[in-house]
């Protein structure tokens, strides 16, 4: 008969604060830390462009019809190395993905941005106000959230028509709904909370309440969200460029290069269309794993 | 008692659950044994591991607990070792459980002719399906279900509770088992309706000479149904013995201490006596004797666990300081 | 239940009617309305007389008005490009798209829950780490681009599948289907899959949180004291309790599957509804637009609607709670 041990558990102690251990929690996913550590690379790529760019895709003097469908390894006529191959017009494919980068990136952050603000501020007013402006406010976000983004997004831009800012509106329109409502979810929740009720007997005005108590508490969630919609607003760029309703031929976002792949793919030129689907994914499945990543390690703590 | 006829003979069994907080010794060196046609009572408060033992029995422990040594022996056959094929054939057809709520046992989305059937089905597929809604239809009609056509038809949440745990009963018994091992099925009934099963039950296992283990907190169950009784706390079996020899002189003072708080004739405008202190939890269990922290004759001797001692034939018990003196009994 | 059915039915009608107001409200006030409904090359005097039919020259609300009343003779406008009714020309387009979206449905069914019924029963195993690093995978990856890469590999270098097009059709009942032939199901196979990528991690998703839950559930654990094989207790117990909620959701997913296919028909030149839209969005022909978008409204109502209704029915529990009452 063996004897199993008993375990004796003794709890280490350590100070930790609450960000400390928030970043050790992160770093035990060894997945989610790997695609921080791309998505740092990605961002770098997006703002240095230009700086890093083996050439200027745009720049159309540099650009040479003769340098065109050219396999990824091949030389230009100047002994440029083309690392990605070239697209139909003769541009560094390479090049034309950092510059892509940039702008799906851009297009996908700053309307995910305006998104939170718009959306958090007035799903806190549904909370603070609470009742008839409240409930008109979340039959309207279930109503919009009841369609897929695909089709509010096609709605908005046969309303809106084309343009840079017109698809920024539509993305801003169709992401706002899913802040609001975490936002709203989560202000009610924490509203009722001692701590508010604590903040209030100390006769704290209500911004103060609002912006120094409520809110950081209302982040957990929110960051979550933010990542995750931040995602999907780029995977959907892509996807109405793609279509040829997005952004305009000036601004080629990943979406874009990847259209312009489609015509030469079914000769064989894989290319084209490769390598900016590519960066396309991995820069989603990064985001993807790090707000996984993050809803693991915040939703608990929130729990607590 | 002899070997043959012994239905259920558990040695030392000891089921452990390796949590993170440490190790759960839910079950740690529990024997007794259960002859044709015997119920035998098992008896503890929660915590006890009176639940994990008839579990362990089955071999239906989740992770991260574990039957860890011992032997259960099923008429001469060491349940332990068989593989799980074979122990899964024996499940449901000779030895049956009884779970303590019915209403989380019996599957909400499916009809209770399909639960009944399959349980046929599984152990003979050479059974018909209409052979097995008529073996059906009879284990209703014999738990006393009216109606039983359209009870079969019906879905478990149509059911009051007393009926659900009928039906339980019924399904334990449509492969006529040779074994029951009945977990609390009374404690979440109400009394006229845990009479009535009690009352049947007992009929059952004497006309069909099927064994019964029935696992429960309520001494004022068990004096009334088993022919043996087995006391567990804090994972280990403290006494066992003939129900009215355990009851009149129990030898252990947890047990003294048990009947000493059952409200009766002779308590009557006194105060109840409770045993001092709580259960401890299994993950702490004290060096040595378990009930040592609340036990009014714990000593020094107490530090080392003590063996099981014969005090008289037939009687167990697990104690330095058994209760040897008849006339003792605290409260009376 | 009844009571509940009106009530969703109103719902229906209040978002059906706020929906005709935003795409009046879009192509009149934000729009030019001229240049949305009239033939930009029709020269002054037709313009002057298709206002005048059209009754822009109306009151705002009259013209609304005059909009629904149109509606619901079901004269939605007349595309430019085709020159025939926009509405026949969509209602034409349905079968397809329908055919599409719910092959794509079931594939997410029969691909995606057994993946979530394994990763569910041993949540710790590799395999099922794997599957839901996958699904993950899954949700990111863009279906436009995933196309591309399908017909790449296997049309073109491959060559087992055609690379787009539907295929042979047979009618049935007056309407055309292309899954009862090989020819149409070849052509059908990577559209669908690729339509059902969406819609795989959520099945994967759902059904293991299903089967957690339900794995740690007395009636599991009595079904095993019943002596029942395990397949058994995982085929029937554990299936039929994470159906409910993995049809409910699926329910609802199938509008956006008919939405997003949108993307799929274009990649694949598959002839739905949705190709119609994205070249209507290309050449501006916008009565096609107009009509696309009410009648999609209509058929995310009316689905939304159904499946409310469906669930009630499919729970025995809700099922029988109202009839009892």
């Amino acid at each position: 008969m063996s004897k199993t041990p008993e375990v004796a558990v003794s709890a280490p102690l350590k100070v930790e604060t609450p960000f400390h251990r928030f970043v050790s929690d992160f770093a035990d996913n060894k997945v989610a830390l790997f695609a921080l550590f791309v998505l740092v690379i990605i961002i770098f790529i997006a703002i240095f462009a230009s700086v890093i760019s083996p050439t200027d895709p745009y720049d159309l003097s540099k650009v040479s019809i003769f340098d065109s469908k050219l396999a990824p390894g091949s030389k230009s006529m100047d002994g440029v190395t083309f690392w990605l191959g070239t697209d139909t017009s003769g541009r560094d494919l390479l090049s034309s993905i950092f510059y892509g980068l940039r702008i799906s990136l851009g297009v996908g952050v700053m309307s995910g941005v305006i998104a939170l603000c718009v959306g958090s501020t007035i799903g806190l007013i549904a909370a603070y106000y609470g009742g008839y402006v409240d409930t008109l406010i979340m039959r309207i976000v279930d109503i919009q959230l009841s369609f897929p983004a695909i089709l509010v997004a096609l709605i908005l831009i046969s309303v809106l028509g084309k343009g840079v800012d017109k698809i920024i509106i539509a993305l801003v329109l169709v992401q706002w709904a899913y802040y609001a409502r975490t936002v709203r979810g989560t202000a009610l929740v924490e509203r009722n909370k001692e701590y508010i009720e604590a903040a209030s007997c100390l006769a704290l005005s209500n911004n103060r309440i609002v912006f120094r108590h409520l809110l950081p508490n209302c982040l957990p969630p929110l960051i979550v969200v933010a990542t995750v919609q931040t995602a999907h607003a780029i995977s959907l760029e892509a996807t109405l460029s793609f279509l040829g309703v997005g952004l305009p031929i000036t601004e080629p976002s990943l979406g874009l290069l990847i259209a312009n792949g489609f015509d030469v793919m079914l000769s064989g030129l894989y290319w084209v269309s490769f390598y900016p689907g590519i960066a396309l994914l991995i820069t989603i499945v990064s985001i993807n794993l790090v707000g996984d990543q993050l809803r693991d390690v915040l939703n608990p703590r929130l729990q607590k | 008692m002899t070997e043959q006829s012994l239905t259920l003979d558990v040695r030392d069994l000891k089921t452990h659950f390796f949590t993170k907080a440490g190790v759960a010794k839910a079950v740690d060196g529990v024997s007794f044994s259960v002859g044709k046609g015997e119920v035998l009572g098992l008896v503890g408060e929660s915590g006890s591991g009176k639940s994990v033992t008839g579990f362990s029995i089955l071999g239906l422990v989740d992770p991260p607990g574990r039957v860890v040594s011992g032997e259960v022996l099923f008429k001469g056959q060491d349940l332990l070792t068989l593989d799980p094929e074979s122990l899964r054939r024996l499940r449901g057809d000779r030895i049956a459980m009884i779970f303590q709520d019915p209403m989380m046992t019996l599957n909400p989305v499916l009809r209770v002719d399909t639960q009944m059937v399959e349980t046929i089905q599984a152990h003979d597929s050479s059974v018909s399906r209409k052979d097995a809604l008529a073996r059906a239809r009879d284990a209703l009609g014999q738990v006393g279900i009216p109606a039983p056509d359209e009870r079969l038809r019906s879905y478990p949440h149509q059911f009051s509770g007393g009926m659900r745990q009928r039906v339980a009963i019924a399904i334990a018994l449509l492969n006529k088992p040779d074994l029951i091992i009945a977990d609390e099925p009374t404690t979440a009934l109400d009394v006229t309706i845990q009479g009535q099963i009690l009352y049947e039950a007992q009929k059952l296992c004497r006309e069909t000479g099927t064994s019964m283990i029935w696992i429960t907190h309520d001494l004022a169950v068990v004096a009334g149904l088993a022919d043996h009784i087995c006391v567990m706390y804090g994972g280990k079996a403290v006494e066992q013995g003939a129900i009215d020899d355990v009851l009149d002189h129990p030898v252990h003072p947890y047990t003294r201490g048990l009947l000493g708080s059952v409200p009766g004739h002779n308590t009557r405008g006194q105060r109840l006596y409770q045993i001092p202190g709580m259960a401890p939890s299994l993950l702490n269990l004290p060096q040595g004797c378990t009930f040592q922290d609340r036990c009014p004759r714990a000593d020094e001797a107490c530090l080392v666990e003590p063996g099981i001692t014969e005090p008289v034939p037939g009687r167990a018990v697990r104690c330095c300081h058994p209760h040897l003196d008849k006339d003792e009994v605290i409260g009376a | 239940m009844s009571v509940f059915i009106i009530r969703r039915l109103l719902q229906s009608v209040i978002v059906v009617a706020v929906m005709s107001l935003i795409v009046f409200v879009g192509v009149n006030i934000v729009g030019d309305p001229v240049d949305m409904l009239i033939n930009p090359e029709a020269d002054q005097a037709e313009i002057a007389r298709v206002i005048h039919d059209l009754g822009l020259d109306l009151p705002i609300h009259e013209q609304y008005l005059y909009f629904i009343k149109n509606a619901f003779k079901g004269d939605l406008g007349k595309s430019f490009i085709f020159g025939e009714p926009a509405l026949k020309l969509i209602v034409q387009r349905i079968p397809a798209t329908f055919e599409l979206a719910f092959s794509a449905l079931l594939m997410a069914v029969f691909i995606g829950v057994p993946l979530g019924v394994i990763a569910g029963m041993r949540p710790k195993a590799i395999s099922s780490r794997a599957i839901m690093t996958g699904s993950i995978l899954g949700f990111s990856l863009p279906t436009f681009w995933v196309g591309l890469m399908m017909i790449m590999i296997f049309a073109v270098i491959l060559g087992w599948l055609p690379s787009t097009g539907r295929g042979d059709t047979v009618s049935v009942l007056g309407i055309e289907v292309s899954f009862l032939t090989v020819d149409g199901l070849r052509h059908m196979l990577m559209p669908a899959f690729n339509l059902a990528l969406l819609k795989i991690s959520l099945v994967i998703r759902l059904a293991r949180a299903g089967t957690r839950e339900a794995m740690h559930q007395d009636y599991v654990k009595f079904a095993r004291a019943k002596g029942l094989s395990e397949t058994r207790v995982i085929m029937v117990h554990v299936l039929k309790n994470i159906m409910i909620p993995v049809v409910t959701v699926l329910g609802l997913e199938f509008g956006s599957l008919i939405a997003f296919s949108v993307v799929t028909e274009s990649v694949f030149a598959w002839p739905g509804m949705g190709k119609l839209l994205i070249d209507a969005l290309h050449n501006l022909d916008r009565p096609i637009i107009v009509a696309y978008l009410m009648i999609i409204v209509l058929v995310f109502v009316i689905i939304n609607l159904l499946v409310d209704i469906l669930y009630s029915v499919l729970d025995p529990r809700v099922r029988l709670k109202d009839a009892g009452q």
